[in-house]
């Protein structure tokens, strides 16, 4: 038994077996983390119907307000405008934290990595304050199946992007212990992917229930 | 709030004689397990080599181990059932009340479905597909150590609700809103909605795994239309997996926080909409029964083409039929509620479609004949339920045809004819293939085989004993008995729920003897090895390994150039050569990390089906510390060196030389 | 195999014992369930064309293919022949359109909304699901019944269903098809009776612990004087359904005997029906849209 090269770390921490599948040889370097790559794709696809179920369940529903408020009464463009250009700026840094990760600079990584973070957190925050003041309107989510429908839809995306900052945390940890490593890399990838897709998820969101539902 | 939430000593049910006499049992037999591992000192055995163990091969092993224990379960709860309305006839009440009945029933469905049907389907895929893919392991073996412990969990959930609390009282459905809080306060759904959830997700992971896997690690030189049939099969199983299981997510999340935080999805009140649920269960539930059924097909191919010695006919045609089953699979689930009241087009819309599906199945069933005409048939246990699967389908496809007509369905529907159609395809065609597939494989994972006598004996009773108990059940429905009864009152009905009762019975026989041709089988092993990995002159590369494989599967990666692989490799005379030299094999490690994080989840269950907060807090924050640390962990591999792998390769060649010789 | 062919016969054998049998949807005693019947057996034998035919050829060549049998041609090669590739394609797509087209054309005939074509006006009766009983109420009678309905043979009766609790089905097996009773809604049945007698009815849906015993007698008169006479013996019955008895009614309670309302408060059914609406803004969403909005969620899947 031998050490193992810390180019293949990356994968086995996935749970990863990094065996290669092309070559009739055995070659050690060749898998760069896509089997990871893919299967995060893969999972992506996965959250993707786990959305459309819940937006169909908020399209089925949007309109059963029980005579309570719908959305014209309750959503502020304006404020959700602000809350969605945080969400947004926030993909475009994040994929200059990527850009730095690629060329190894630590520092700019970091950084772009804390401003990603910082304006997910004003998201969050903002996110957190409007249903709070819904709540304490009387309009929380057991009001009316349009609340409920809305409140699951658009606190599901919240937890992800939660999630997400979680994830994020710990990224900064790793790259500040271990350096920009193969395996970290692929990592940052993989939230990358992660964290553009919760951004898409958004758009749909702000132009279905804020867009639609003001009108 | 007391620390336990709502958990006290009234939920265990002393007044219920039928399930502390179970209890005791259990506790008796697994005290017997304990007691049996420590005096032969298997713990360090069964810890490192099995728990934590992120083989395929095992985890296989272990899956399969959890379908039978649920299987007894299930099928407990099945003659439970039988006997009941045997002797609830004639107004009489039987032996068990309503509130115990609507839980067995329940509990059947959940079980058969979830914790036998899928448990055993995936184990299975985990033994062969790598193997057949000619791959060392799937894409992410931890994972797949971790899916196993989610489904263990759910499973371990289920059965608790046995001796706390109880199980759901409406249907393996749990349509709102009777599954509402309204209607249905107790812990019981909270049981139902956890098991499904933790176990689902687990599902989901394992579908994600073996595409990646699939996708990712075939052997050099495999196309994707050279994949072996069953792989293709399961393949298409996954992707009907990764496309349906977020829904059931998803539907299971609502109602969660329809009965949690009076959320109102499904509910009468507040705008809540009971046919959105409907809806989305069934957008999982249909695919699910293909995602069941698809790989019983691919290993009826596998049994077909290889008892007969025949390359399987038409197998583009097969492959492509499975693909159009699984994407017509999701356009036909509105056939569960023709009876809601949609109109005459959709109804009818959704009707059609569903029977476009007879057609590639129709397709697959002839290919099947077609693979058996000019062969050489050799009549073995697994081809006994190749053989009556095909007889036994065709019945239960034709009637679901028929309950596919709105107009046969407006009086069909919810009766015991339909009760009779899913156990004719999910019995004849998942569970059949299954059982073929077990036998099939069994000397691969154990490198010894299967008493055969007995498993003829076992066929036999399934198979007599699957038509004495079901045909009288679309008798059944056609005199008008709807599903659910638990007690009857019309003289006409009783002689077919006498018969339906004999029919369990018998299938109970054949459920034994199989557990008695597994005790045999392992007490004489040493009589039946099977040494050269090849027992039944094999197609695929499953069968070039060692019986069972090495831990790495294979020395070196195999160059495959045609569907039969290994066919191709014995034509050619190159099936056991040994290469000039071995490389070094990289190998993940065992880990407890899997157990720990669905330990946690099966705590966080727990916890919130009796409202301890702070314990689901507790354990939640257990599952994400778990995650992140196994993210970090360091030492979760190793190589195999080429002398050690050369040695196990010398031993293993040796010994198919020897074989060969004697067969000389 | 022997075995097999036994059960086989035994299967059709009981299929035609079952035709002599009483009751059930073999024994229809209504129109619609005639039709159904007549299109269980059309589309059963259409695919017994193909089903016995493959139950067959798998007998035969499991037996004519078996080892042992060396005369027999063996050929392990041979794996692809468009001919026959066509034809098992062809077998089953032909089977199905013929099926598909009798399926298209039944159920827009079949459909439970549509009124019979019968030179008879309907009678309306509106149906309630409780746990665990059936409410019937006559608005042109102005009268009720629990667990027992009642309607003169050869008129068509147009039921309208809805449910005060979990969903229900509402199913007469000899008179043909059943349709779900849900909270908030209200569904439509179009049913006729082509004889007197006194069938079974039932929830076909299960629906809680009473679940069982949620059983009703549907009972045709002769003729139309015979279902005057009902009602007004009904009418003399001293109980009024009015918001009080009806929430009396309502509680749970299981195996619920026969039981009549001399008179009826008219807007009884709409009560029913809207307290779970809400004060939504919406009217439209009130009538037609509520009885197809299955189909709404379909949209909303794809």
């Amino acid at each position: 038994m031998s050490a193992v090269p810390e180019t293949l770390k990356f994968a086995n921490d996935h749970g990863l077996h990094t065996d290669d599948h092309g070559g009739g040889h055995h070659d050690e370097h060749q898998d760069t983390g896509g089997n990871t790559l893919f299967g995060f794709w893969l999972y992506l696809m996965t959250d993707c119907i786990l959305f459309a179920s819940v937006f169909a369940t908020y399209a089925v529903l949007y309109m059963n307000t029980d005579g309570g408020v719908s959305g014209k009464d309750i959503f502020d463009l304006n404020f959700v405008l602000v809350e969605t250009a945080a969400l947004l700026v926030s993909s475009i840094t994040y994929g200059f934290a990527l850009l730095c990760a690629h060329k190894q600079q630590k520092a700019g990584t970091l950084l772009w990595l804390l401003v990603t973070m910082a304006l997910g957190c004003v998201f969050i925050a903002m996110e957190v304050y409007e249903f709070h003041h819904l709540i304490v309107e009387g309009n929380g989510p057991d009001g009316s199946a349009f609340l409920s429908s809305f409140f699951a839809l658009v606190g599901m995306h919240g937890l992800h992007v939660t999630a997400g900052l979680i994830w994020m945390l710990v990224m900064v940890l790793e790259v500040l212990k271990r350096g920009l490593g193969a395996q970290t890399v692929t990592r940052l990838g993989c939230l990358s992917l992660f964290w553009h897709f919760l951004d898409i998820v958004w758009v749909c969101v702000f132009s279905v229930v804020y867009l639609l539902g003001a009108m | 709030m007391s620390l336990l939430g709502n958990l006290t000593l009234d939920a265990v049910p002393y007044h219920e004689p039928i399930i502390m006499v179970t209890l005791a049992v259990i506790g008796v037999i697994g005290l017997a397990i304990v007691g049996l591992i420590t005096k032969y000192q298997k713990w360090g055995v069964l810890w490192h080599n099995w728990l934590t163990s992120v083989d395929h091969k095992r985890l296989g092993i272990m899956y399969i181990i959890l379908a039978l224990v649920m299987l007894i379960r299930g099928f407990s709860d099945a003659i439970m059932m039988r006997t009941q309305l045997a002797m609830a006839t004639n107004g009489a009440a039987g032996y068990l009340p309503p509130e115990h009945y609507d839980q067995i029933f329940t509990a059947h469905g959940i079980i058969m479905i979830i914790f036998m049907a899928m448990p055993f389907m995936i184990g299975l895929m985990n033994i062969v597909l790598p193997l057949q893919i000619g791959a060392r392991d799937v894409a992410f073996p931890f994972m797949n150590n971790l899916s196993f412990w989610l489904a263990a969990a759910g499973a371990v959930l289920i059965n608790i609700s046995l001796g706390l609390g109880e199980f759901a009282k409406t249907g393996w459905l749990a349509y709102p809103p009777l599954s509402e809080m309204s209607f249905s306060p107790g812990v019981g759904v909270d049981y139902y909605i956890w098991a499904l959830q933790i176990s689902g997700i687990g599902t989901l992971l394992t579908g994600v795994n073996f595409l990646a896997t699939v996708f990712k690690m075939r052997a050099p030189g495999m196309k994707l239309m050279q994949m072996p049939i069953f792989t293709w099969a399961c393949t298409w199983a996954n992707i009907l997996i990764v496309a349906s299981f977020p829904i059931l997510t998803a539907v299971l999340g609502l109602l969660t926080l329809d009965r949690y935080l009076d959320f109102h999805f499904f509910t009468n009140d507040g705008g809540g909409n009971a046919m959105m649920y409907i809806n989305l269960f069934w957008a999982w539930g249909h695919p699910e029964v293909y995602i069941l059924v698809l790989p019983a097909f691919g290993i009826f191919s596998e049994v077909i083409s290889t008892f007969t010695g025949k390359r399987l006919f038409g197998y583009t045609s097969m492959v492509w039929a499975s693909g159009a089953i699984s994407i017509l699979g999701f356009v036909v689930w509105l056939h569960h509620f023709f009876t809601m009241g949609s109109s005459a087009d959709v109804n009818a819309f959704f009707g059609v479609m569903t029977m476009i599906i007879a057609i590639p199945t129709g397709v697959k069933l002839f290919n099947w004949l077609f693979t058996m005409y000019r062969g050489r048939l050799r009549i073995t246990v697994p081809v006994l339920w190749t053989l009556g699967f095909m007889v036994t389908f065709s019945i239960g496809g034709m009637t679901g045809v028929l309950l596919a007509v709105p107009g046969a369905d407006y009086v069909l529907h919810n009766s015991l004819f339909l009760v009779a159609h899913f156990h004719n395809t999910i019995i004849g065609g998942a569970v059949f293939g299954y059982m073929a597939g077990f036998a099939f494989w069994f000397p691969k994972a154990t490198g010894f085989h299967l008493n055969e006598r007995l498993g003829k004996y076992s066929f036999w009773c399934w198979q007599i004993g699957f038509y004495v108990a079901f045909m009288p059940l679309y008798v059944l429905g056609f005199l008008g008995m709807t599903r659910r009864l638990n007690h009857t009152n019309n003289p006409d009905w009783n002689i077919w729920l006498y018969i339906a009762a004999l029919g369990a019975v018998i299938i109970f026989v054949g459920i034994v003897l199989q557990f008695v041709q597994l005790y045999v089988s392992i007490r004489d092993r040493k009589q039946n090895p099977d040494v050269d990995g090849d027992p039944w002159n094999g197609h695929t590369l499953e069968w070039s390994t060692a019986s069972p494989p090495q831990f790495y599967n294979f020395a070196v990666l195999p160059k495959v150039h045609d569907i039969d692989a290994f066919t191709d490799m014995k034509e050619k005379g190159i099936e056991y050569q040994a290469p000039d030299e071995y490389m070094p094999i990289h190998m993940p490690r065992n880990t407890a990390a899997g157990m720990q994080i669905a330990g946690a989840a099966g705590i966080v269950g727990f916890a919130l089906i009796w409202h301890i907060w702070w314990l689901a807090i507790v354990g939640s924050l257990g599952m994400v510390v778990a995650l992140i640390a196994r993210c970090y962990a360091k030492d979760v591999d190793y190589y195999v060196e080429p002398q050690e792998v050369a040695e196990i390769e010398r031993a293993h060649l040796a010994s198919v030389a020897t074989v060969k010789e004697e067969a000389l | 195999m022997l075995i097999r062919k036994l059960g086989y016969s035994a299967l059709t054998a009981s299929i035609l014992l079952l035709s002599g049998c009483e009751g059930g949807v073999l024994d229809p005693k209504g129109q619609v369930g005639i039709d159904e019947k007549y299109l269980i057996v059309v589309a059963t034998v259409l695919m017994l064309l193909v089903v016995i035919p493959v139950i067959g050829m798998t007998l035969y060549f499991a037996w004519r293919y078996r080892e042992g049998r060396e005369h027999e041609i063996y050929d392990p090669k041979w794996a692809h022949s468009t001919k026959i590739e066509v034809v098992v394609w062809l077998i089953p797509i032909v089977i199905i359109a013929i099926l598909g087209t009798l399926t298209w054309y039944s159920t827009q005939e079949l459909d439970p909304y549509k009124p019979l074509d019968h030179e008879h006006e309907p009678i309306t009766i509106q149906v309630v699901s409780l746990n665990w009983k059936w409410l019937f109420i006559y608005p042109e009678q102005g009268i009720a019944t629990v667990n027992e309905v009642v309607f003169p043979k050869d008129v068509p009766v147009e039921f309208k269903i809805t449910s005060d609790t979990t969903m229900n089905s509402f199913f007469i097996p000899q008179l043909g098809s059943q349709i779900y009773s849900m909270a908030g809604m209200t569904t439509r049945l179009n049913l006729i009776a082509n004889e007197a007698g006194e069938f079974d009815g039932i929830s076909a849906n299960y629906s809680g612990a009473g679940f069982t015993g949620m059983k009703f007698k549907a009972i045709a008169k002769d003729s139309e004087q015979d279902f005057e006479k009902w009602v007004s013996a009904v009418k003399h019955s001293p109980a009024t359904l009015n918001d009080d008895s009806y929430a009396q009614l309502a509680k749970h309670s299981e195996n619920n005997p026969v039981s009549y309302y001399g008179s009826v408060d008219s807007q009884m059914f709409q009560h029913v029906v809207m307290q779970f609406m809400g004060n939504m803004k919406q009217q439209d969403m009130h009538g037609e849209h509520q009885e197809h909005s299955a189909q709404m969620h379909m949209q909303a899947e794809d």
